[in-house]
């Protein structure tokens, strides 16, 4: 990584001055004879060609933490890709981001998504969250711009019957379903207590987590709400001890998971605590401490450690920016689809690659990404987690292709 | 004020300024679609925050009834809208049956607002607006269960867009040769309905209510003491100030095509409260310069503050997104410290305070 | 019963540090009628604060007690600056102005603090490390832990200190003189400026001890924190009485209880028609329902046309 940066910058300034040379660069192929293929130390006046991708996230406001790792992760992206000196239609690709904020409102989010399209970027990834998503995809759509984002799930953002909204998460029914038979299965649950922090992705996550729990045959003792901003939860805690549950659920993020779990503690519950992918991370460990021990929680997407780009990004995203948060990963793999459908259709054209990227089959650091009719991701992989020693253990892993590794260590160096 | 036919001062005196003012108008949307399509959307909201910093003007402003709860009316009128109009209940009712709907609903809400809070003064008042403003935004936030009927937090989609016709304002189309976008559309329906709102605000200032909130505002005691019904014409305040947040969110649902209960949070009250007080209360003029400053201001920077930043210090020191928030709430303040009156306050208003310092 | 017993000591401990915040806002405006939406913001600054110089010294091999009074001491003294340094530059200037006037600049204030906040502690949710070595202790089938023992003795002290301050020394007459009529003190040779400054100095530091026992006690830290914390202390002053400061206490106490029988019981009352996510509802329901009955709060006297 570090290696390749450094000829990376050369060739963008050497790039640079040939373009200011040259005048402007959107002749298509009068200034392709340069020799294309020519080794990358050599100043060659290849033209280059500035492509925007636009990402949208909070960066101010309660969310703000996920909205910043949103942006890293795609920001990484594109600095890889970058650093890969793609070639399309004869040309090299320097990838541009425009991170905007959306500070988590909707209004907000209408208003920076025709920013984007003023701007006339390539694609879109974002928002993070669905109420920004959703009103955004529809001027999204009318600019014909492919949108994928990394952690909407409300189902309804792909059922609009839009051909330009993708989403790079798995839904909460898929995720909810494991979560839910695994808690009965695997855990033994007989009773079961639900909290839900009232926001799309708790409250849905929460619904369908009751629904296969019910169906493996648990009952649900308490089903019990708080916000995404508490951070006192011993109220509902206390009715939930009441109950004796033998598993707790939380739909909800780590931020209001770390002190819950101390406070399950401190209430001497002896229930075993689940979550989704909200709290499925490094950060819940750090706010939960010692309370986190053998938290069980699922992740979208196949373990890092079975993919052979994933263990890379980590390592990548830690150095630059320090603790991945929940969503980087995905918000990285979504830039890298768009990236390789252009490559794919050899255009940077939505018009031309949009269709490209629903036939996308790229294999990221989250597992295999590929679309179905609506643009959701098809049979997304679902891996459930044991915290141990402080660390994310995996237990096992459900649906979802792996990739063959060896063939896609290659692919992701090209 | 008067009839244009007995005599027209108003008109013969302003006529050049009306005709500017038109003309201005007219030409925004295809002035700002010239910065790109993102300020015609910012012009829409500028002027949807015209309409409901009037709404609450007229109970801040001249009733004197802190409201921290606006938000509320606002909520209503968009589920209102968002519930009629869309395949949520199958229901599709054109936009001009339901904005009156949605007001009326509204203004149902005010009066029950108003109703238990009539005894209370100033910052009582102020707290249990607020709540009210909370327990809507909670209850639309939690009623899919037991009975499924505002989705929850996950809100409702596909909101029709305001159609006459065939003609949508969802889409670019055609009018006299002139492409005119779907943002550029709700332009003009937007300013149709802050001229109606302006109207109403104007004619009420000098009526005989108008009069009677102001001696409310003023002194409720004294007010009481001269006959008037001060129950009824403070319920009247909050019923029509709730009537215009009910069609400003009816509106807002139809733009966006999307409602959701993040849309209502306790800090758009507190936005439009601060609009109407930074603009100079109670004072026309004044409270659309809030609405247009306070919302023009944050995107404004948005644009300007990267530029601005490396200009200054030759690099990027901040984050762009952390400094404009930053900078957005050091403008309140520092516009409140030296203009404590508003930006254009109403020369009455401005006169009781030179009196106060003497 | 030990249910109930459980969800009155979970509400106690939530009560008093709703209480010392609501102290905050309550001596502002008794004497100057000004609700500082700031004060939210002091909190969180005062336990980001303390955050920072207990984290330093962490390393140093001082008894963890230590290092948390140390913390303590600096984040105190730090938003006593902060609390003098809001009403030297943003509301002495106005306050002759509109009633309204200072209210936008204490939200602007609240904004411009939230996001210096950012800019310095980061977006991310910070951990705060516990220097208390928790123990748990049973009583009667309900649990509680040292801590939130500390917590409930430690604002009992700081509210007798404080009824002390006002009620038998002469800066505290001097303020009871100042909230009941500034110009009349004003012509006994009382020094309003002092007085509204110490007001400030007074609630910013009982903010920072509030945002300290609410570091220790939940562990995390947010530059959000102080927003909600803030409007529960609000509305728990309201419904004492704004401005008494009994009534804030009480206010306080009875708005933590609330909260924890409203969501460990709203559910049963109500058939479980309505659940814990209409736990804030009831607090709200609860507030108007008060002041129907008593419109200026439980301790609040009658007091002439303020607005």
């Amino acid at each position: 990584m570090k290696q390749a940066h450094i000829p990376g910058v050369l060739m963008v300034l050497a790039a640079s001055v040939a373009m200011i040379g040259c005048g402007k660069k959107e002749e298509p192929k009068a200034a392709a004879p340069a020799p294309a293929p020519a080794a990358a130390p050599a100043p060659a006046p290849k033209p280059e060609m500035v492509v925007k991708i636009g990402h949208v996230a909070p960066l101010t406001g309660p969310i703000a933490h996920l909205g910043k790792d949103n942006e890293n992760g795609a920001r990484l992206a594109v600095d890889d890709a970058n650093a890969k000196k793609l070639e399309i239609d004869g040309k090299i690709v320097k990838f541009e981001l425009l991170g905007e904020d959306d500070q988590a409102d909707p209004k907000t989010g209408t208003v920076v998504a025709q920013k984007l399209v003023d701007a006339k970027v390539a694609g879109v990834v974002g928002h993070l969250n669905s109420g920004t998503t959703i009103p955004a995809s529809a001027i999204y759509n009318q600019a014909g711009l492919p949108q994928i984002s990394p952690s909407a799930t409300n189902p309804k953002y792909t059922q609009q019957g839009f051909n330009t909204t993708f989403r790079v998460m798995a839904n909460d029914i898929q995720q909810g379903s494991v979560v839910g038979t695994y808690a009965v299965k695997d855990m033994g649950a007989k009773k079961v207590a639900i909290i839900d922090d009232r926001t799309a992705y708790g409250q849905g996550l929460a619904d369908e987590v009751e629904k296969a729990a019910k169906a493996a045959g648990a009952n649900i003792v308490a089903r019990e709400f708080t916000t995404d901003k508490a951070t006192d939860f011993k109220a509902i805690l206390t009715k939930i001890k009441a109950k004796n549950p033998d598993v707790i659920f939380l739909g909800g993020m780590d931020a209001i998971g770390g002190p819950m779990l101390k406070q399950i503690k401190e209430l001497g519950i002896k229930a075993k605590f689940t979550t989704g992918d909200g709290g499925c991370s490094p950060e819940l460990i750090k706010l939960a401490g010692a309370a986190s021990e053998g938290v069980i929680c699922t992740q979208a997407g196949l373990p890092v450690d079975k993919l052979p780009n994933g263990q890379k990004f980590v390592e990548d995203f830690t150095k630059k920016y320090g603790q991945i948060q929940i969503y980087s990963p995905y918000s990285y793999d979504a830039v890298m689809v768009l990236v390789d459908a252009m490559k794919r259709a050899n255009s940077v054209d939505p018009v031309k690659y949009l269709p490209e990227v629903g036939k996308a089959s790229y294999d990221g650091v989250t597992g295999k990404v590929e679309f179905d009719e609506k643009g959701d991701i098809k049979n997304g992989a679902i891996t459930v987690f044991e915290i141990k020693d402080g660390k994310l253990v995996t237990l096992k892993s459900e649906g979802g292709t792996a990739p063959a590794a060896p063939a896609a260590a290659p692919e992701a160096k090209k | 004020m008067n009839g244009p036919s007995t005599k027209h001062p108003y008109w013969r005196q302003h006529w050049l300024g009306l005709m500017l003012v038109v003309g201005v108008l007219l030409a925004v949307p295809f002035v700002a679609a010239l910065g790109g399509q993102a300020w015609v959307r910012i012009a829409n909201f500028a002027i949807l925050y015209v309409f409901l910093a009037l709404g609450l003007n007229i109970v801040v402003g001249y009733a004197g009834l802190l409201d921290l709860g606006y938000v509320a009316f606002y909520a209503v009128g968009a589920y209102c809208y968002a519930l009629l109009a869309s395949p949520h209940f199958g229901i599709h009712l054109p936009f001009w049956v339901i904005l009156p709907c949605g007001a009326a609903l509204a203004c149902l809400f005010g009066v029950l607002l108003g109703a238990p809070t009539l005894k209370l003064r100033g910052d009582y008042l102020a707290i249990v607006t607020l709540g009210f403003g909370e327990i809507i935004r909670i209850f639309m936030n939690n009623l899919n269960a037991p009975i499924n009927i505002t989705n929850g937090a996950q809100g409702i989609t596909l909101i029709d867009p305001v159609r006459i016709g065939d003609f949508s304002f969802a889409r670019t189309s055609t009018v006299f040769g002139i492409a005119i976008s779907g943002p550029q559309k709700y332009y003009f329906l937007l300013v149709a309905l802050a001229a109606l709102v302006i109207v109403v605000n104007i004619r009420l200032q000098n009526s005989r209510i108008g009069r009677a909130w102001q001696a409310i505002r003023e002194d409720e005691v004294a007010a009481k003491a001269c006959g008037i019904n001060t129950r009824n014409i403070k319920l009247l305040a909050f019923a029509m100030g709730a009537s215009f947040g009910g069609i400003a969110g009816g509106v807002f649902a139809a733009m966006q095509g999307f409602v959701s209960p993040e849309s209502f949070s306790l800090m758009e009250s507190i936005t439009i409260l601060a609009m109407v007080v930074l603009g100079g209360m109670g004072h026309i003029p004044g409270v659309i310069l809030g609405a247009i400053l306070l919302t023009g201001l944050p995107e404004a920077l948005r644009y300007g503050i990267e530029p601005l930043q490396k200009a200054v210090f030759g690099r990027m020191i901040i984050d762009p997104e952390s400094l404009r928030m930053l900078v957005f709430g050091l403008a309140l303040v520092l516009v409140m410290r030296f203009r404590p009156a508003g930006l254009w306050p109403s020369s009455l208003r401005r006169r009781e305070l030179a009196e106060a310092t003497d | 019963m030990d249910t109930l017993l459980q969800q009155l000591i979970n509400g106690l401990t939530l009560g008093a540090v709703y209480a010392l915040v609501a102290l905050g806002y309550t001596m502002v405006y008794g004497i100057i009628g000004l609700i500082n939406f700031a004060h939210g913001e002091v909190v969180m600054i005062g336990t980001m604060v303390a955050f920072t110089v207990i984290v330093s010294l962490a390393g140093s091999g001082m008894p963890p007690l230590l290092i948390l009074g140390i913390g303590l001491l600096v984040a105190v003294v730090a938003c006593m600056v902060l609390g003098w340094g809001l009403e030297r530059v943003a509301y002495r200037p106005l306050r002759h102005a509109p009633r309204l006037t200072p209210l936008i600049t204490a939200i602007g204030m609240s904004i411009v603090l939230q996001n210096i906040a950012m800019i310095i502690w980061g977006r991310n949710y910070i951990t705060f490390p516990p220097m208390i070595d928790k123990q748990i202790y049973e009583f009667a089938g309900a649990s509680f832990t040292n801590v939130q023992v500390a917590i409930v003795v430690l604002a009992a002290l700081v509210m007798i200190g404080l009824t002390y301050l006002v009620q038998r020394t002469r800066m505290g007459m001097a303020m009871r003189a100042t909230a009941q009529n500034q110009h009349v003190a004003l012509l006994m040779g009382v020094d309003i400026d002092r007085v509204i400054a110490m007001a400030f100095i007074i609630g910013s530091a009982l903010g920072a001890l509030a945002g300290c026992m609410v570091g220790s006690y939940y562990e995390i830290a947010h530059y959000q924190m102080g927003f909600m914390l803030g409007l529960k202390a609000f509305t728990a002053a309201v419904l004492g009485g704004i401005g008494n400061m009994a009534g804030a206490m009480a206010g306080g106490l009875l708005l933590g209880i609330i909260e924890a029988l409203g969501a460990g019981y709203i559910g049963d009352l109500t058939g479980n028609f309505l659940g814990s996510h209409y736990q804030d509802i009831f607090a709200f329901m609860v507030l108007i329902v008060v002041l129907m009955f008593r419109p200026s709060g439980l301790f609040g006297e009658r007091t002439g046309d303020r607005a």
